[in-house]
């Protein structure tokens, strides 16, 4: 019994601990911050709308991978020369895509993509419409009594 | 709409998520100037792409695709006469003169891009990459994985020909490499 409880307590250790927020998701940048905080502020909200090429499905503020960190240096570095947070992404759009920005510009390639989820609520609404319409149409079957007996 | 899903999910089956098409393709080859892997005093730049075909080739001795493809570089450089660029991306310069010595040089020249800044304006994003730069300086194609010969017998020939086919030179077509 003794044992069976200790063992309970270990896992309610386990799951409190990983409820604790990481520390692995934090650049491993030591650099000060910008002198200018409105750079700073460029800087730090542009690396979470970037995407790691590497590793895909984290941002280049997230990853730990070479290519992300030569990535937050440039944007770190254009972000000091006063550049702004739409001529960075210019300069990474020029380079790497739409793929590069977790929020892809509206352009005639991603227009599908920024369209499809309404078109395809629009889509099913209609749908639905239809279906409403034409089961209301239908003549309403007579009851059946012996369905629902009445409860005592 | 069943079916037209199973379309869609079928033709992505095939596709690979990790490819992402660069932006630079039609676009003149970005500037660049580095030091020499060979000579540090000397430098490669975007001068040295003009007026032959070229391929630039991102790589790095930490790179396992680089090590697959070596010998295909080698065939081109060697049997088809390519001239292969190299940009040492994020390497140390004594492994990567090393790695050339013991497995063979198929570059006319390498360029050593130490903190990947040259790598960034040319939107790498995982070597090997292999760059095809027309005689005026245009990427024309980018291959992303590594070099195989029917990769380049598919992808990287028919623009070659195509460029030298519009140009009202006499340079032969470049052959196809058989192995």
């Amino acid at each position: 019994m003794i044992f069976r409880n200790w063992r309970f307590v270990i896992l309610l250790v386990l799951i409190g601990i990983s409820g604790l927020p990481g520390t692995s998701a934090i650049a491993m940048d030591v650099d000060p911050p910008l002198a200018d905080p409105a750079q700073q502020e460029v800087y730090e909200r542009l690396i979470h709308e970037v995407r790691c090429l590497v590793c895909q499905n984290q941002t280049i503020a997230d990853s730990s991978a070479p290519l992300a960190a030569d990535l937050r240096k440039e944007v770190r570095e254009l972000a000091a020369a006063g550049r702004s947070g739409d001529e960075i992404k210019t300069f990474l759009l020029d380079r790497y895509g739409d793929f590069v920005l977790y929020r892809p510009r509206f352009t005639l390639e991603t227009a599908f993509l920024w369209l499809a989820p309404g078109l395809l609520l629009l889509a099913g609404g209609l749908a639905l419409g239809r279906i409403v319409r034409r089961r209301a149409a239908l003549p309403v079957p007579p009851e059946d009594p012996v369905d629902d007996p009445p409860i005592v | 709409m069943f079916v037209l899903l199973v379309s869609v999910f079928f033709v992505g089956l095939d596709r690979d998520p990790s490819f992402v098409p660069s932006p630079l393709i039609g676009k003149p080859a970005p500037e660049f100037s580095l030091p020499r892997l060979d000579d540090p005093q000397q430098t490669l730049s975007r001068q040295d792409l003009l007026g032959k075909t070229s391929l630039v080739n991102v790589w790095g001795t930490w790179c396992v695709g680089c090590r697959q493809e070596h010998e295909t570089l080698l065939v081109l450089a060697r049997d088809a006469g390519v001239r292969i660029l190299g940009i040492n991306w994020k390497d140390d310069s004594d492994s990567a003169r090393e790695w050339l010595r013991t497995l063979g040089n198929p570059y006319a020249a390498v360029g050593v891009d130490q903190d990947g800044r040259v790598a960034i304006n040319w939107g790498v994003y995982g070597a090997p990459e292999t760059f095809l730069v027309g005689p005026d300086g245009t990427i024309l194609y980018k291959h992303i994985a590594p070099m195989t010969l029917q990769v380049w017998e598919q992808e990287f020939l028919p623009r070659i020909n195509a460029i030298q086919s519009s140009q009202t030179s006499t340079r032969q077509p470049s052959a196809a490499v058989s192995q």
